[in-house]
């Protein structure tokens, strides 16, 4: 048996994005996963399946109260952050396609820029009393604390082995910025930056600049995922789930696997890369919009060189010109991405997905078939494609 | 140090305590207070010992005390000199200590404590203690560092009854890698371990975060208090960082651990500017370094700029001394 096709997202929910919600998280999160029933054409009631991420503060059966959702037949939550992102989609269309629910909502909802910051050090990530924990010891306490050092330790070792130079990290931050500017929802509305802006601004964790992080953001997403035939008689092209994997690699750590042989790879992603090819029967030549997880720009060329975009090195040369551009050859987050819409851990880019297979997107790529969507890296993590119904 | 030179300390430091513990006990001293109930009911909840006869009256008055009594253990608890005591003049441990300590013995630690306890003490009884050297067995090479023995016996009295006793030993050593006598402020003076330097971070490493430790991963921070940068390794294997199963896969074998010799080169390197992380001064660098042993071990490189910190060089172990409990394994350029 194969996942490929068996489920569809039928609807997807979104709060406004901004530094300071001024509400719960239950209420973020409520209202997206509303947003997102409502957008397509059903009701609580309908809802018999709940997936989160294991970092969401919002219980699912919270949520299924405040909506007034009844009786929950699946809920399951996925770790490792922002990995979870699209196998939040991969665990609802399993259920689906066993019966196990017919409809299930995923979210993920925070006040992630008003409340508890990521970009922080977290004492109690730091702290926790766990395996990982454990793991945390031979890091933070020497210094390496924040995401952005965990990224800039691999980035600086990929600068050194490929050649590769800042400037190739801030072209992806550039082509982000650019698509940003033209979508409303976006932070970055109407704020696109230069390459020259990007190297001038200041130093988070050589060699990452502030402008090669993401957002941070207040907000929620929720998506809607049902069985195809059911996605069929409601109001929304349904947009074919063609493939979900989640990958960890060999020797995997959370953010700080510095310890396999090649330090500057996201090998992880490689093994979700694989599935997801052999899963939906196409090849990264298929793939007509990348939303590729962007909380930190160098991962973004890991990800093109372990999907199979270029080969290990090359990404710095494949995404030179107009490439990522929404009439390049592999238009990449058209939404903006994490770095100039919102950073919803990964979410809000798989919502864009479904636009792009409706033909609905504030930046619609024309023609868009096949989307590739990846969740966080660094940690283990996940991908999907999407794409639409041949009916 | 020449070998003359080091007959010539050892036979000065003999001499000095044969006069010593010539001199007999020291003067009894009274504690500062009485036995008394308030300090007896801090004590018990501070240790968790939670019988009743130290602290219920009622209860101690049907038991086969009488009345209450104090915990026998707190013996030395009574003639403690206080948070700003300083020792008695004919106190003949503090003569010792400052006889080694010229000698160029300058850190201590404290090896042995046997009490033994001849009777309870009730409140309103009024402790003294004295102290005599019992001897100095020296020198010997230990892990810590050359150093000598001291063991001294501290008695209890109230009036001439003995109700209390103490051996007590200590060793005074200098240490490993300090090349002369000459390190006279005691306790700062970093001492080298096996694969590097321990120094004071007490200030500079004020408030980092601290490491979750786990039986798995006990034995690397217990050396790197004393300056070892330990290795796990299993048969032929090593590993880094430490893991409870055998990388071979055998569910039978255990580990033990290599010392590493504290030398390899930065195999990737992060400038860390912003936000600020606890411990840490803004900017600092963190180096994974690739040791001559051939793991990998990540920590701060503590004495680099910047902007000469590059991929493959050479750097060198160093131990910051957060506090008694913790010493972070870190790099210094090796110049």
């Amino acid at each position: 048996m194969t996942l490929a096709g068996k489920a569809a997202i039928a609807g997807i929910g979104a709060t406004e994005f901004s530094k300071d919600s001024g509400r719960s998280e239950l209420r973020l999160a409520s209202e997206a996963v509303r947003g997102a029933l409502d957008d397509a054409g059903l009701a609580p009631s309908d809802v018999d399946g709940m997936v989160t991420f294991t970092m969401d503060a919002n219980a699912e059966i919270a949520v299924a109260r405040e909506l007034g959702v009844g009786e929950l037949s699946f809920f399951s939550r996925v770790h490792y952050g922002g990995g979870a992102a699209a196998a939040t989609v991969q665990q609802a269309a399993m259920a689906v396609a066993t019966g196990a629910a017919d409809v299930v909502v995923a979210y993920r909802a925070f006040n992630e820029r008003s409340g508890q910051r990521f970009g922080q050090v977290s004492s109690a990530a730091a702290h926790q009393v766990n395996s990982s924990g454990v793991d945390n010891s031979f890091h933070y306490p020497a210094g390496i604390a924040t995401p952005a050092a965990t990224v800039a330790m691999a980035a600086q070792r990929y600068l050194y082995e490929y050649g590769a130079t800042t400037e190739d990290f801030g072209r992806v931050a550039v082509v982000d910025r650019k698509h940003a500017a033209t979508n409303p929802n976006a932070w970055f509305h109407g704020k696109p930056i230069s390459l020259d802006e990007h190297q001038a601004s200041r130093w988070i964790a050589e060699p990452l600049r502030l402008l090669d992080c993401c957002q941070e953001t207040d907000g929620g997403i929720a998506l809607v995922i049902t069985s195809a035939a059911r996605a069929k008689d409601l109001p929304h092209t349904p947009v074919r789930v063609a493939a979900a994997a989640q990958g960890s690699g060999t020797g995997q750590y959370v953010m700080t696997s510095y310890y396999r042989d090649e330090l500057a790879a996201l090998p992880e992603m490689g093994v979700v890369g694989r599935q997801l090819w052999e899963q939906s029967g196409l090849g990264h030549s298929d793939v007509d919009v990348a939303v590729l997880y962007d909380h930190f720009t160098p991962y973004v060329l890991l990800q093109l060189e372990e999907l199979g975009f270029c080969g290990r090195g090359e990404a710095k040369d494949f995404i030179t010109g107009d490439t990522l551009e929404l009439h390049g050859k592999l238009p990449l987050n058209p939404h903006g991405g994490q770095l100039g819409e919102a950073y919803l851990h990964g979410m809000n880019g798989i919502a864009e997905g479904v636009r792009q297979i409706r033909g609905s997107a504030a930046n619609q790529v024309t023609g868009a078939r096949n989307v590739l969507v990846t969740a966080g890296t660094g940690v283990p993590t996940s991908g999907l494609v999407l794409g639409a119904y041949e009916w | 140090m020449t070998g003359t030179a080091g007959s010539d300390i050892a036979a000065t430091v003999h001499e000095k305590a044969e006069r010593i513990a010539a001199g007999g006990g020291s003067k009894p001293r009274p504690a500062r207070d009485p036995v008394n109930t308030a300090m007896i009911n801090n004590w018990v909840e501070a240790m968790g010992d939670d019988n009743p006869v130290y602290t219920d009256p009622e209860f101690a008055a049907s038991s086969v005390h009488g009345g209450l009594v104090a915990p026998p253990a707190m013996a030395q608890v009574w003639t403690m000199n206080g948070l700003h005591g300083r020792r008695a003049e004919d106190d003949p441990l503090g003569a010792m200590m400052t006889a080694l300590d010229e000698a160029g013995f300058t850190s201590v630690v404290a090896t042995n404590s046997e009490q033994t306890y001849h009777r309870y003490l009730g409140p309103g009884e009024h402790v003294s203690a004295s102290t005599e050297l019992d001897g100095v067995v020296g020198p010997k090479r230990t892990a810590l560092g050359e150093g000598f023995f001291v063991t001294t016996r501290t008695s209890w009295l109230v009036g001439d009854e003995v109700v209390a006793e103490m051996t007590f030993k200590v060793l005074k050593f200098r240490p490993a890698g300090s090349d002369d006598g000459t390190a006279g402020d005691a306790g700062a003076a970093p001492w080298q371990g096996p694969s590097g330097r321990v120094v004071d971070a007490s200030e500079r490493a004020a408030g980092v975060l601290r490491p979750v430790i786990s039986a798995d991963t006990e034995f690397f921070w217990t050396g790197t208090r004393v300056g070892e940068l330990r290795i796990q390794r299993w048969g032929d294997t090593l590993r880094h960082p430490p893991g409870p199963v055998d990388p071979g896969g055998s569910m039978e074998a255990t580990p033990d651990y290599v010392v590493a010799a504290g030398h390899g080169t930065v195999y990737s390197y992060v400038v860390h500017h912003n936000p600020p992380v606890p411990g840490k001064q803004l900017p600092f660098a963190v180096a994974l370094v690739e040791l001559d042993e051939g793991v990998r071990v990540l920590g701060e490189l503590v004495d680099a700029d910047p902007a000469e910190v590059s991929i493959g060089m050479s750097v060198r172990a160093v131990f910051l001394r957060v506090d008694e409990e913790l010493t972070l394994p870190a790099w210094e350029v090796a110049r």
